[in-house]
């Protein structure tokens, strides 16, 4: 394999009772690669980034470089307004060092309309966020401290599942160019699981489809072909070959 | 009675007092991560697991306590069992389980100890249960203080919790066991039927009036300890025992604080 991979994976398969919920999946990640995860609701992309961190039994080989450092958010969830903890305590659950805690909310861009004033940085973050219930920050808000949160200990290895769900679409640009600028600054190996194709074109520089099985890994300007397209997802299977068949 | 200055009495009142605050300071901070996993009912009914365990004790002649722990644990057993095993709430199954063991309580306690099973009977605290008290209380509150990061993480994203890999089925099961300790503990000054809410309503007051987790837990363990004091004090008042004056000291600081809520 290349030698370049910190990530090999060979004939992945996992199972619930009895349900095959990924099959046969062989790929690998190599230093500093964005590979995007697409695939239809229930294709499997979420229990593969659990298999990935080892919280799901699977057979097969998932091979990760030795001395690694993995950081994962899940997939948007929602956090009650009502419960009682502040943003501080949250990324402190993390790291406790609160120089540590202001510099990565820096990189993540939070605050910064006042980045170079520190003194006024630091009241405005601290009123309006680091202080604030972690259930009153907006969605972008909180999905900026969610990335703050898997920064904190210098990952080598970020897992993104969906990382603009539930972020309206100005938003969700904004993320992802955020998402970019980390990679370049931070030297980072990126998974991002996503169910926009856009995003996959102009972010990733590989993909790897699945619905429970493999059906495209490559260069997604290469791979992501009608074909594999209506294999991915069945609900479009038909109007693509309908067309292809008429259009000929 | 009530107007002698003896020091018999004095004393009495003392280690009720020290004892119920003990178990208004444990409640407290149990219970306000009880309340923080959607486990208020759970925490309320909770309690009347504990009655077919203190018959049985008082039949075989033992100490209600370790009976009523016993019963206490199973009970947690069946809960830890079901919030592991499914993502299904618990609570019909809760509903219908504690309630049928309430009954079965009922039928299973002999007469004269029944009315103290059920609401408790802090005239027959012994230095013994304030020295047993102090230390179970004590060995909660360090316990919960090392897993409350891991608690919390859990209640947030259970994936979050185990991606760093904090062991979140082994601290939940840790934290079901302190409940059941502070249940037990508190089954002589609030009895079987009322203990419960002590766990609950100090953590619903305080998270009313917080903005953060360390003051959630201050706010939750200081609402418990007054609940206790305030409910001995004005039992002793009326000459009444302070299971329903505890719980009544609980519901009217959780009114008061509405008018604090934050937003």
């Amino acid at each position: 394999m290349d030698s370049n991979a910190i990530l090999t994976v060979k004939n992945l398969n996992v199972s619930f009772d009895g349900d095959h919920i990924l099959r046969d999946l062989d790929f690998s990640v190599s230093k500093g690669d964005v590979l995007a995860i697409v695939g239809p609701n229930g294709a499997g992309k979420s229990v593969l980034f659990r298999t990935l961190l080892g919280l799901i039994p699977y057979s097969g080989e998932i091979e990760w470089i030795k001395d690694l450092k993995i950081s994962y958010v899940p997939q948007k969830f929602s956090i009650d307004r009502e419960l009682p903890l502040s943003t501080e305590e949250f990324l402190k659950f993390k790291k406790k060092s609160m120089a540590d805690i202001v510099n990565v909310l820096k990189s993540v861009g939070i605050g910064s309309e006042h980045k170079n004033d520190s003194d006024h940085y630091m009241k405005h973050v601290k009123q309006h966020v680091l202080n604030q219930r972690l259930g009153w920050l907006s969605g972008g808000q909180l999905q900026r401290v969610l990335i703050a949160w898997a920064l904190l200990d210098d990952p080598d290895v970020l897992l993104f599942d969906e990382p603009t769900a539930g972020i309206d679409v100005g938003g969700e640009e904004t993320i992802y160019n955020l998402l970019k600028k980390l990679h370049g600054e931070r030297n980072l190996t990126m998974l991002l699981i996503s169910h926009d194709l856009n995003i996959v074109y102009k972010y990733a520089n590989n993909v790897l489809c699945i619905n429970k099985e493999m059906i495209c890994y490559g260069v997604p300007a290469t791979v992501l072909d009608p074909t594999s397209l209506a294999k991915l997802y069945g609900g479009e299977a038909g109007f693509y070959q309908h067309d292809h068949h008429g259009s000929r | 009675m009530l107007c002698t200055t003896s020091n018999g009495m004095d004393n009495s009142l003392i280690l009720q007092l020290m004892t119920g605050s003990l178990i208004g300071l444990g409640a407290g901070y149990v219970g306000s991560f009880m309340v923080l996993r959607r486990m208020s009912l759970v925490g309320d009914a909770l309690s009347h697991v504990a009655l077919p365990g203190i018959a049985i004790s008082l039949l075989i002649n033992i100490n209600p306590f370790f009976g009523a722990f016993i019963a206490l644990f199973l009970a947690i057993l069946g809960i830890w069992f079901l919030e592991k095993r499914t993502e299904l709430p618990s609570e019909t199954l809760v509903g219908i389980f504690f309630t049928l063991s309430l009954a079965l309580g009922l039928l299973l306690t002999p007469e004269p100890e029944l009315m103290e099973a059920l609401f408790g009977n802090i005239s027959k605290i012994t230095t013994l249960d304030l020295i047993i008290t102090a230390g179970l209380v004590s060995v909660t509150i360090i316990v919960l203080r090392r897993i409350s990061e891991g608690l919390m993480l859990g209640i947030i994203s259970k994936e979050l919790a185990q991606a760093i890999k904090i062991p979140i089925h082994k601290i939940n099961f840790i934290f079901l066991i302190l409940v059941a300790f502070i249940v037990a503990l508190g089954l002589k000054v609030a009895g079987t039927l009322l203990m419960g809410s002590l766990v609950i309503m100090p953590a619903a007051a305080a998270r009313n009036t917080s903005l953060s987790l360390s003051q959630y837990s201050r706010w939750s363990t200081l609402f418990g300890v007054l609940s206790a004091i305030g409910g001995i004090l004005a039992a002793r008042y009326f000459g009444i025992e302070p299971g329903p004056t505890i719980v009544l000291t609980a519901g009217v600081i959780f009114v008061l604080t509405l008018f604090f809520k934050h937003k």
